[in-house]
């Protein structure tokens, strides 16, 4: 069984999840971009550290658990940011539109 | 054979519950399954691929009632594990089972939502948007499933008064299936930035 420590009051934390869902579903239908990246998605990042902390007890495990998802999660930004600057650049001279141009489905199949 | 269990259930060398050590190390692989797939995402939306209005045609009040539904399972398996630590063993069978059936409600939902896009013609191949969805909505089904079939087998246990520390193990294994979910609501059913 887990080391002891006081449960946080779990209803209390559902409430307020379930309020940040409320304004991140409300937040995109004003459509002003900037609201909906701040709603749909920096909620979801605040909901996503809630569950983290108060459900999961991350707040309250040793910090090599803390050390290994921060790995994990800075890895993934290096393989994003390693290859995007490539997948995202639309010129050069080895540079196929491999959605638009069937050919390139061709030369796989 | 031990007739006691696994050996790890009975010892730490990291001061971390062994069972518990290895649930995160899983939790911790599974980023790079669903950030890596989520990060694709974004790759293609950001370089303007065809597909990606098509959010617009998913229903986002099915994804926010699934969203509640998780979320909602997600405190009832907290409470299931905070019940079997006070040894309510039959008060965390119940919360175990109610989390459950929010699995199930979750699955329904994607289930009709599922048939009404397949039935309207839009499959995995439609474009990279529906392969996205699909893959994505689909691989966290599969996790769901998986989810509830453990935790299934664990309330049996939780019943004999056994193993009670496995409820906090599938407990973390639900919020991480919960926060996936978090984070494919917003991309998959909202996003029109």
């Amino acid at each position: 069984m887990s080391e002891a420590h006081a449960h946080p009051n779990y209803i209390k934390i559902w409430f307020w999840l379930l309020i940040l869902l409320a304004i991140s579903v409300a937040g995109p239908m004003l459509e002003i971009p900037w609201v909906t990246v701040v709603t749909a998605f920096g909620i979801a990042a605040v909901k996503t550290f809630m569950v983290a902390a108060k459900f999961m007890h991350l707040q309250f495990e040793k910090k090599i658990i803390w050390y290994l998802l921060i790995i994990c999660v800075t890895f993934l930004g290096v393989f994003y940011f390693g290859v995007a600057a490539d997948i995202m650049n639309s010129s050069g001279q080895q540079w196929k539109d491999c959605i638009a141009d069937n050919t390139c489905i061709e030369q796989r199949l | 054979m031990s007739l006691q269990g696994p050996i790890a259930t009975h010892r730490m060398r990291t001061g971390i519950p062994t069972g518990r050590l290895a649930v995160w190390w899983v939790l911790a692989s599974e980023i790079f399954i669903f950030g890596g797939l989520i990060m694709c995402f974004l790759l293609f939306k950001f370089n303007n691929a065809p597909g990606f209005e098509d959010a617009d045609m998913t229903s986002t009040a099915a994804g926010a009632f699934n969203t509640f539904v998780l979320l909602t399972s997600s405190l009832s398996i907290v409470l299931a594990h905070a019940a079997a630590e006070k040894g309510d063993i039959q008060a965390s069978f119940r919360y175990i089972w109610f989390t459950i059936g929010g699995g199930l409600v979750f699955l329904l939902v994607k289930t009709y939502e599922y048939s009404s896009k397949i039935y309207g013609g839009i499959t995995l191949t439609e474009n990279v948007f529906w392969s996205f969805y699909f893959t994505a909505t689909g691989l966290h089904a599969l996790h769901v499933i998986g989810g509830m079939v453990i935790m299934g087998m664990i309330s049996f246990d939780v019943r004999k008064n056994h193993n009670l520390q496995r409820v906090e193990l599938i407990g973390l294994y639900w919020h991480f299936v919960d926060i996936v979910w978090i984070f494919l609501f917003p991309i998959l059913y909202i996003a029109n930035f």
